[in-house]
């Protein structure tokens, strides 16, 4: 039968139009085989580009459809819904990619028609072996996994919560509440950090949609949208949740005290069973086991012995439990640049270089010092301090990204450091970025008000070694002002580097548990840069807050509705349809050899004993097609991306070639 | 094809839809000028490249086939990259065994972020094949004599 294939060739503006001639190119795929109708326009993806297509379908009867246009990435379902408007059956349309493929890399005008004609005819080749293919339907479990507990997970948590919908929310530490609960004050407004996390922290952990798995880790993921099993590893707390009542007594009596790295950023101390902080929620403490008394030393129990419960559980172990979700949230938040790789400025190595965590614990009315700005030896309140921006952000040194959140954040501490210290302080800057809502007014007010020294230039080195009068036991913050073109050194007690956000140290690791893909700069890669920001490659999982990439808690907060909505969205459709990308096994063919049975890492191939054939279990197959490409006897077929599809493709994009090569005797 | 005369070969490029795919996507998208001889074929995984694919491209005119896929580690299907790494070296011995440059198929692992570095690769295969010259395959296949054995051999 002969099929009657419908050509479209976008201009996408001057996007293609621009470097590839669409005229000839349409004209000349009128002329190949088995094509009805060949045509171009400016914008196929618009509303009226698509009624040409479906009115074509309809008025001419064709049996076929390729676009050539965008990436299939971005316009694949938009020209196979389009097919399916006209009653054609989506799976028998096909997209050439000349604009990424071709009009965005090529100079050459010439070659940019030869390649699109070739990825035409390998398109139109391909399209006229495609099979009709209905979607595979699946049913959605509307539980849903939203793994990390900061701001951006917990607004998501809520969201689906409030929605009907059962949360599991699994956090790493001992409570939820992320970096948000250690600063002290947020940008612009200068509300108080915990004033506003703390309740949203209270209805997470009392919503009765919400499972709460803090101290808990994600092990394992297996499935696919709508049905995944995960596997959480809660870490033993040594103590039984059951009957703790969260009184703080075995904190109180536990004689250990320890340097708190996590929550007080290295500033405070904690105890070796401990709350990281009053407000945490849970309220349960969890045991430090490497450095408690008991564990190390084998005597102490002081713990056990206060507490009015019985709750200190030394016997107890990490729990690994299981829990079937329909759809996954990843907020996995961020890590701090470590300052120490810019040894020139002295973090690690001069007391009262301070890192932007170690500022918000200093300035924080419940951090060690109970919000006085004094310097490391515990008594002089700064006279003078300098606030570096960019630290390991903007820096090909480092990270060449822009951590966003450093401006607006040392603008803040400038506040900060002024209304409690009346200290003189210096702002080094390279651009001060204040984009979004009430930011800049605020950039304003500092500027007007608080007295604060603008110094633009990048800061080459803090140092102690006085030089001139006047420098003696001072930091002396070395720069060259670009502004009036000059070197100046100038004396500070204190300095504090904005430094910048990183991704999570295992980034990669959580990437591929989760089956997404991360950035060269190791943030997570998100659908659509701009118009699908919190979907990700893989079904079913989606991308909040920092974890994609530096944004501050309006975003992020934003970013955890948003994908919240999502999931939501598909929860109450109840079904999902997957792409039809299956491998099945023509029995009849197959010689029971079993080559395919190990390619297979989703267990979806069986091997049917009684029947001496292998079995693919089409909802576990995931359709790479490594079996297809194995099975020796040609039994399995790939739906969609069938031999005869891809053979025929291959003869299609090599014919316009030979065509041209046979036309230059040799 | 160019305006020099020079040999421009033809490669057929096969992708996997995860990661090499969206890096020629944004080798796109960062406008990226590279050399235009490949032409792309997507599939959903390196693992479905079927040796049969390349020795088709091959006869069919193609003078290199270049085969693209995850970082190992980074597959979207686990480990398939792993099982595309292991035939292409079957692939490269049964070239030889045939008499062919086994140097005129390529493996390059090219994740969704790394546009600028499949166009590099593209260009480096390029020079590459050029170096090597025109396959000729397919008039060695419809020439009049019967038994077509490789000079290049």
């Amino acid at each position: 039968m002969s099929e009657k294939v419908g050509v479209y060739i976008c201009h996408c503006g001057a996007n293609i139009a621009g470097v590839v001639d669409v005229a000839a190119l349409s004209h000349w795929a009128g002329e190949l085989p088995d094509v009805a109708v060949a045509r171009d326009y400016k914008f196929m993806c618009s509303s009226l580009g698509q009624e040409l297509i479906e009115k074509d379908i309809q008025e001419l009867g064709l049996t076929r459809v390729v676009v050539a246009a965008c990436s299939p990435h971005l316009h694949e379902a938009t020209f196979r819904n389009c097919c399916k408007r006209a009653g054609l059956n989506p799976y028998l349309f096909e997209m050439a990619s000349i604009r990424e493929q071709v009009s965005w890399v090529t100079a050459n005008k010439t070659v940019a028609l030869e390649k699109s004609k070739a990825l035409i005819s390998g398109a139109v080749h391909r399209v006229i072996h495609n099979q009709a293919l209905e979607p595979i339907i699946v049913d959605i479990n509307p539980n849903v996994l939203v793994v990390g507990g900061g701001i951006t997970g917990i607004q998501a948590a809520l969201e689906i919560a409030d929605a009907g919908y059962h949360v599991y929310l699994v956090e790493r530490e001992p409570s939820i509440g992320g970096h948000m609960a250690q600063f002290d004050k947020t940008f612009p407004t200068l509300d108080c950090s915990a004033c506003i996390l703390t309740p949203k922290m209270f209805s997470a952990g009392t919503h009765p949609n919400i499972t709460l798995l803090t101290w808990s880790e994600v092990e394992k993921v297996d499935g696919y949208v709508g049905n995944f099993t995960v596997k959480v590893r809660q870490k033993a707390r040594k103590v039984n949740t059951e009957l703790c009542t969260g009184c703080g007594i075995c904190e109180q009596k536990c004689p250990k005290k320890v340097i708190d790295t996590v929550f007080e950023a290295g500033m405070g101390l904690r105890k070796a069973v401990y709350t990281p902080f009053p407000q945490a929620v849970p309220k349960y403490p969890v045991m430090d086991v490497q450095n408690c008394t008991f564990f190390q030393k084998g005597t102490c129990k002081a713990c056990e012995k206060f507490c009015p419960t019985g709750a200190i559980d030394f016997k107890q172990e990490d729990k690994v439990v299981s829990f079937d979700v329909g759809n996954i949230i990843l907020a996995t938040g961020w890590d701090l640049f470590d300052c120490r790789r810019i040894p020139q400025y002295g973090y690690g190595r001069l007391a009262n270089v301070y890192n932007s965590l170690e500022f918000e614990r200093l300035s924080n009315a419940a951090g060690p010092t109970g919000g006085k700005v004094i310097l490391r030896d515990g008594v002089t309140v700064p006279q003078s301090v300098g606030i570096i921006h960019c630290v390991g952000s903007r820096d090909k040194n480092y990270n060449p990204y822009c951590s966003a959140i450093c401006c607006m954040q040392s603008l803040k501490f400038a506040h900060l450091v002024k209304e409690k210290t009346g200290a003189q302080v210096y702002n080094f800057y390279i651009d001060i970025r204040t984009p979004l809502k009430a930011y800049d007014e605020f950039y304003q007010h500092i500027l007007e008000t608080d007295e604060t020294r603008f110094v633009r230039g990048k800061v080459a080195e803090v140092t102690d070694a006085a030089r001139l009068p006047g420098e003696e036991g001072k930091l002396i913050i070395q720069v060259e002002d670009t502004l009036i073109g000059k070197q100046r050194r100038i004396p500070v007690d204190m300095v504090i580097l904005s430094a910048g956000l990183e991704p999570r140290h295992d980034a990669k690791e959580v990437a591929k548990l989760f089956g997404i893909g991360c950035s060269a700069d190791q943030w997570f890669i998100e659908r659509h840069p701009k118009l699908d920001p919190v979907a990700t490659m893989t079904e079913g999982v989606f991308v909040a807050g920092v974890c994609q990439g530096p944004k501050d808690i309006p975003l992020s907060v934003t970013q955890g509705a948003a994908a919240a909505a999502r999931v939501i969205g598909l929860v109450n459709r109840k079904q999902v349809s997957l792409e039809p990308v299956r491998a099945s096994v023509n029995a009849e063919q197959c010689s029971g050899c079993r080559i395919c049975n190990n390619q297979c890492p989703f267990n979806a191939i069986s091997f049917l004993v009684d029947k001496g054939v292998s079995e693919i279990n089409p909802a576990l197959c995931q359709g790479c097609g490594t079996c297809v490409a194995a099975c020796p006897a040609g039994a399995i077929t790939g739906s969609h991306y069938t031999n005869a599809q891809i053979l025929s493709q291959i003869e299609g994009i090599l014919e316009v070639e030979l065509g041209q090569r046979e036309a230059v005797p040799a | 094809m160019s305006d020099n005369n020079q040999f421009e070969p033809v490669i057929v490029g096969f992708t996997c839809n995860w990661c090499s795919y969206r890096a020629a996507d944004a080798a796109g998208m960062a406008r990226i000028k590279y050399s235009p001889n490949v032409r792309l074929i997507r599939l959903m995984c390196s693992g479905r490249i079927d040796p049969q694919f390349v020795l088709k491209a091959l006869s069919e005119g193609a003078d290199g086939v270049l085969i693209t896929g995850c970082h190992p580690g980074d597959c979207h299907y686990v480990e398939q990259n792993y099982k595309t790494l292991r035939r292409y070296a079957l692939l490269k011995r049964t070239l030889r065994q045939m008499g062919l440059e086994d140097n005129r198929v390529r493996l390059v692992w090219a994740s969704a972020a790394e546009g600028r570095i499949l166009a590099e690769e593209i260009d480096k295969f390029v020079s590459d094949v050029r170096a090597l010259g025109p396959l000729n395959w397919i008039k060695m296949a419809t020439t009049t004599y019967v038994d077509p054995a490789p000079a290049s051999a």
